[in-house]
């Protein structure tokens, strides 16, 4: 019998010969991911465990994203926590102002094809862009594999999702997504693994691919794997022949199984305030905007801020319009290819990489009765503001679009 | 018999404990706050011993051990719910909050209701009919008896 791509990466991982869902195993653990939220719990378990080293200094990375620039002082705090613990165990990654921590680990190649990864954040099922299996923990989990190296987990059962054809002009990997976890619920993929297929998906960007499965987390998978191709190995800087053992057999055992045809797809958001309340953008056309957000973990990256750039052009935005790049690099890139300018020009607001908007902490936090259309990954109440904020999600297409017309409109 | 506190579907862990709270000190401080947005009074009203009894996906969102973190600190029993997101349900147990996955209780309980939880048996009374609540893998009720994964390392190296 066959495998999916999560049991051939934890039995590379342990050496076991077969598993299968439902198995307790533990694995040795590739990389971890710390940000700067979480530090001072992580180091505070850390020392209450007992631990008085790292398993490893290498494989230990730690990201100051959430609360960068800081918004309050309190927020000082966090980053003496997480200097102190760096030079008191060695910690070898460090990134104080380089991006969100999502896009920085497999953008650093900190996360790669076949690697197993946690990070203190559920957003870290976005690795799996590359086929790497990663994860959300706690900061109690977290500081016990700092001093084992070590994690048990459960093998998870595998949805797999085979989308085929060509995408329409205005449907992007967000609107992909969107429509995915519409379909599965809110629930519908917990402590399960995703694994995404066919000629869309091979045509998509690795860029694209992290748009999905950062998002996976948001139907409760576990992770969520792509297999990886020669555009992944150029992003991860790997050669084929490393990762070429990495893909769902066609005889292995799927869960479940979505077939998508890409042509019938449509541009789609998600209202207020369930990631799964998918409606198609048309419905809620017209529906006033006082604030558009493009940007963020889930559509920072270059080609969403091309998109943004070439609606934008020559226009002006009709309500506030935040612009986050991922990262520095991709910051750079874009001011190089001249979408920074563009997105000035039409009078956008652009940010420093970070995630002060998408986790309510700064940069552009909204009051009672307003409403944004936003491109990151969650619209839970009170996520970027007070609870009586709506928040839309959608791709960055139909957030450039609206913010020209201040108001809903199909991209 | 406890009280109940009873939510829907779907409650994610910006409902339990917002974002903005995350930055306080110590868990200590968060947990009045624990879910201002959909019940302002509950941190306030809550004994401990309470039962928190929701229906599906309860705790989905952020990876915050915060959440579980408070509902323990403001001293709710368990948290019994039709199922649980992944990541709070780790948590949970890794902290030693009790969570219990019973599908029956929830249509039997109403909110500010009372319920008996049992947890050395297992099973769930209300309203005058008990229910069995579904067993946890051995591994993570080893880690939940030891009072969470702090503990069951320090048991482990003894």
């Amino acid at each position: 019998m066959g495998h999916t791509v999560i049991e051939k990466i934890i039995q590379k991982n342990t050496g076991a010969a077969v598993v299968k869902p439902g198995d307790i195993v533990t694995v040795n653990v590739d990389r971890v991911m710390i940000h700067d939220i979480f530090i001072p719990f992580v180091a505070d378990k850390f020392e209450e465990m007992g631990f008085q080293s790292l398993w490893d200094t290498d494989k230990v990375v730690l990201i100051y994203d959430h609360l960068v620039p800081t918004s309050a002082v309190e927020d000082v705090r966090h980053f003496k926590i997480g200097d102190a613990f760096v030079k008191k165990f060695g910690v070898k990654h460090v990134h104080r102002s380089d991006g969100i921590c999502h896009q920085l680990m497999t953008e650093a190649g900190y996360a790669k094809p076949g690697d197993i990864v946690f990070g203190t954040d559920s957003h870290t099922t976005t690795y799996g862009c590359v086929g790497c299996f990663s994860s959300g923990i706690g900061y109690t989990e977290m500081a016990a594999i700092l001093g084992t190296g070590e994690m048990w987990i459960r093998v998870p059962e595998t949805i797999k999702v085979q989308i085929d054809g060509t995408l329409p002009d205005n449907v992007y990997a967000k609107d992909v997504i969107l429509r995915l976890l519409g379909d599965l619920r809110a629930d519908g993929a917990t402590y399960k693994a995703l694994e995404l297929c066919g000629s869309t998906v091979d045509n998509m960007s690795v860029a694209s691919r992290m748009t999905i499965s950062n998002m996976a987390v948001e139907a409760g998978a576990k992770a969520c794997l792509f297999r990886p191709d020669e555009k992944t190995c150029a992003y991860s800087g790997v050669p084929l022949s490393d990762v070429d053992w990495i893909y769902g057999d066609a005889d292995a055992q799927y869960c479940k199984v979505l077939t998508y045809k890409a042509e019938d797809l449509t541009p789609v958001v998600a209202c207020p305030s369930q990631v799964d309340n998918i409606h198609n953008v048309e419905e809620v056309a017209g529906t006033e905007l006082n604030q558009v957000f493009i940007g963020s973990c889930t559509n920072g990256r270059l080609e969403d801020l091309k998109v943004a750039a070439e609606i934008l052009d020559g226009k002006t935005v009709a309500c506030k319009c935040i612009i986050t790049p991922a990262s520095r690099k991709i910051y750079m890139e874009a001011i190089e290819a001249g979408y920074m300018e563009t997105l000035a020009m039409a009078g956008c607001i652009i940010t420093q990489p970070g995630c002060g908007l998408c986790c309510g902490r700064s940069g552009g936090i909204l009051c009672d009765g307003e409403t944004v259309l936003a491109t990151n990954n969650r619209n839970f109440l009170g996520r970027m503001g007070t609870s009586k904020v709506g928040i839309y999600l959608g791709s960055p297409a139909t957030a450039a679009s609206s913010a020209i017309a201040g108001k809903i409109v199909v991209p | 018999m406890s009280k109940v506190y009873k939510f829907g579907n779907d409650v994610d862990t910006d409902q339990i404990i917002a974002s903005q709270y995350l930055l306080l000190p110590d868990i200590e401080a968060m947990k009045g706050y624990t879910f201002e947005s959909l019940s302002p009074s509950f941190a306030s009203e809550v004994k401990e011993g309470d039962l928190v009894v929701a229906n599906e996906n309860f705790g989905c969102g952020s990876s915050r051990e915060q959440a579980p973190s408070v509902l323990k600190a403001l001293g709710v029993k368990a948290v019994i719910a039709k199922s649980f997101a992944r990541i709070f349900y780790r948590n949970s147990i890794n902290i030693g909050l009790p969570v219990i996955v019973c599908k029956e209780l929830y249509d039997a309980v109403e909110d500010g209701g009372e319920a008996e939880l049992d947890l050395t048996a297992g099973t769930v009374t209300a309203g005058g009919q008990t229910f069995s609540c579904t067993k946890l893998p051995e591994y993570m009720q080893n880690i939940l008896n030891a009072g969470g994964l702090i503990a069951s390392l320090n048991k482990e190296g003894q």
